[in-house]
């Protein structure tokens, strides 16, 4: 019998909503809430930093509370997240306590911890792993700045195991996104952990609904053919022998179709026949799809590998500041005055003293949001200028965001909207990619009821 | 196969899905027919791709065939400015490149009826 995967989240600051329509409008045996892109964990670090107790995606806690109706109703409606981030234990711990409110006192939650390496990057360096950088190969001990998060991302594994143990909700750090699919499936089919085809059909199906909606018509460049105010998140139905239909709620919007299928198969890869997660090597070169009905794509013949003897590390370390103003325009010289206003900004920077290593002036309408690609029109009436500097040190890059605004008085005739003008000083980590032998990185399943957890 | 002097822009046989992996960017190009997927097979090389997005300087562009999907995956070294967190651009993901390809002008096939989007889309 076919389980039913849905997906109501593809990463953090996604629909709140979404989740909730989701269960209501179809009866799903797993829910899976994605909320952690590349960086998404370095941003949780810097949380972590200045509050023990926090570090996870919050959003998770809101869309839990508005599912705890379905989750009464639907005994079989089960969640699997790695809304946990870099603190999947308080995570874990305030689930817990929503659940409890709601009367779900009883229902087990698992923590699946082990793929935090901060902690650890000592440790490994001495036990021989260099963590070098995947594409320059320099080995992390030549860093010389800090590392902000380090995590593996776990496989599938831990999530069987957690549901194996009777958990209804699995809250994880740093897995693969395909695997909080393919835990499912492997826990429901009993598939073996070398059943390479099948496995690989089954990250398929998590890689296919793991971003929400942009398997089901969202980023879709036949928008005016569709509805996507009401768009449907996706759901995978997978058999026991490892094929599987994309579709979406009956009655919702949005599409799925060969179009849209294949879009999202090819979101985010490389090579198509080394679709590497810590479960499988997946080739998508095998893949057929075809149509089964409106919105209903079947997929086959996914073939799999044996998965590597490592797992991907998403390492980030701090790389300054960054910001970023814009001033809209106006005018039929209106690409002059821009550039002008530009020079003028760091003109007057540089009278006080500050240069940037890192500087972008972006004139947007003007066709410069991909370079080169196409020249402006000379009949242009207005610009957003947009510029954006970075620095080692933050109060470079306040001054420089302070500095925008004075053209209001200061500037040519002209120029518009002052409230983006200051922008917002963020810090910029950047990205480490690397790998660790998974027999260094054990993992860990914890599973109690939410009662419990809460009383932690 | 005969071709005109002419040209179309990508898009008009094509649809396209484009995103980050650290510095680097993929755009997967999609057929929307089979012949339209042999054009671009022989048509939409390599050099083709890294003339069109000479302005983003890729260190190298690497090209994947996949004719089960109709689809070639492009993988663009190096051109995202740092990647995501560290771009100054406004585009930090390349999210536009899935757009931006669409602009690319092939010469018009002689065949061309049999490579545009059928005007019923699969499932619609």
């Amino acid at each position: 019998m076919a389980i039913h995967i849905g997906n109501g989240a593809g990463f953090l600051g996604d629909s709140l909503d979404a989740p909730r329509r989701l269960v209501e409008s179809a009866e799903l045996d797993y829910l899976t809430l994605e909320y952690l892109a590349e960086l998404t964990l370095s941003i949780l670090a810097r949380s972590r930093e200045k509050d023990a107790s926090a570090g996870y995606a919050g959003d998770f806690l809101e869309v839990l509370a508005s599912l705890t109706p379905a989750l009464v109703r639907q005994p079989q409606l089960k969640i699997v997240t790695n809304a946990g981030g870099v603190n999947p234990a308080a995570c874990v711990r305030r689930a817990a306590e929503v659940l409890a409110a709601a009367g779900l006192a009883n229902e087990r939650v698992a923590l699946v911890t082990g793929d935090d390496l901060l902690g650890r990057l000592d440790e490994l360096q001495a036990a021989g792993c260099k963590l070098a950088h995947l594409d320059t190969g320099v080995p992390l001990a030549d860093l010389p700045e800090p590392v902000v998060s380090a995590n593996a991302y776990l496989g599938a594994q831990p999530i069987a195991e957690a549901l194996g143990q009777g958990a209804r909700i699995v809250v994880t750090g740093r897995v693969a996104d395909a695997s909080l699919t393919l835990g499912p499936a492997v826990h429901e089919f009993g598939w073996a952990w070398d059943d390479w085809h099948r496995l690989a059909a089954a990250s398929v199906a998590g890689h296919l609904i793991e971003c929400g909606a942009q398997a089901t018509g969202g980023f879709y460049p036949h928008w005016n053919d569709i509805d996507l105010a009401d768009v449907g998140y996706p759901i995978a139905e997978l058999e026991p022998d490892s094929s599987f239909v994309i579709t979406k709620p009956g009655g919702s919007g949005g599409r799925v179709n060969r179009e849209t299928v294949t879009e999202q198969l090819l979101y985010e890869i490389g090579d198509p026949a080394h679709y590497l997660t810590p479960d499988v090597d997946v080739d998508f070169t095998t893949l057929e799809l075809s149509e089964q009905g409106p919105d209903r794509m079947a997929v086959r013949g996914a073939t799999g590998r044996p998965a590597t003897g490592t797992y991907k590390v998403s390492l980030a370390y701090k790389a300054g500041y960054m910001a970023s103003s814009q001033l809209l325009v106006y005018g039929r010289d209106c690409q002059a005055k821009a550039r002008a206003c530009a020079a003028v900004i760091f003109e007057r920077l540089r009278a006080s003293g500050y240069t940037y290593p890192g500087s972008c002036v972006e004139m947007l309408g003007a066709g410069e949001a991909v370079p080169g690609m196409v020249s402006a029109p000379q009949d242009l009436r207005e610009v957003m200028l947009r510029i954006t500097v970075r620095h080692a040190h933050r109060d470079a890059v306040e001054r420089f965001t302070r500095e925008v605004a004075p053209l209001a008085t200061a500037g040519p005739a002209g120029l518009a909207g002052y409230t983006a003008a200051r922008g917002t000083v963020r810090p910029v980590f950047a990205y480490w990619p690397t790998l660790v032998p998974k027999e260094l990185v054990p993992w860990q399943v914890e599973v109690q009821t939410a009662d419990a957890w809460s009383a932690f | 196969m005969n071709t005109t002097t002419k040209t179309i822009p990508l898009s008009q046989i094509a649809h396209a899905r484009s995103g980050d992996k650290g510095n680097h960017s993929n755009i997967g190009v999609i057929a929307y027919t089979p012949e339209g997927f042999e054009y671009l097979r022989r048509e939409l090389t390599t050099q083709r791709v890294t003339e069109h997005f000479a302005g983003l300087a890729p260190r190298r562009v690497v090209r994947y065939v996949l004719p089960n999907l109709w689809a070639l995956n492009f993988v663009l070294y190096d051109v995202l400015g740092g990647g995501a967190s560290q771009s100054l651009r406004i585009d930090t993901q390349g999210k536009l490149l899935s757009t931006a390809i669409g602009e690319l002008l092939l010469s018009e096939p002689a065949e061309l009826a049999a490579m545009i989007r059928p005007s019923t889309a699969p499932n619609s």
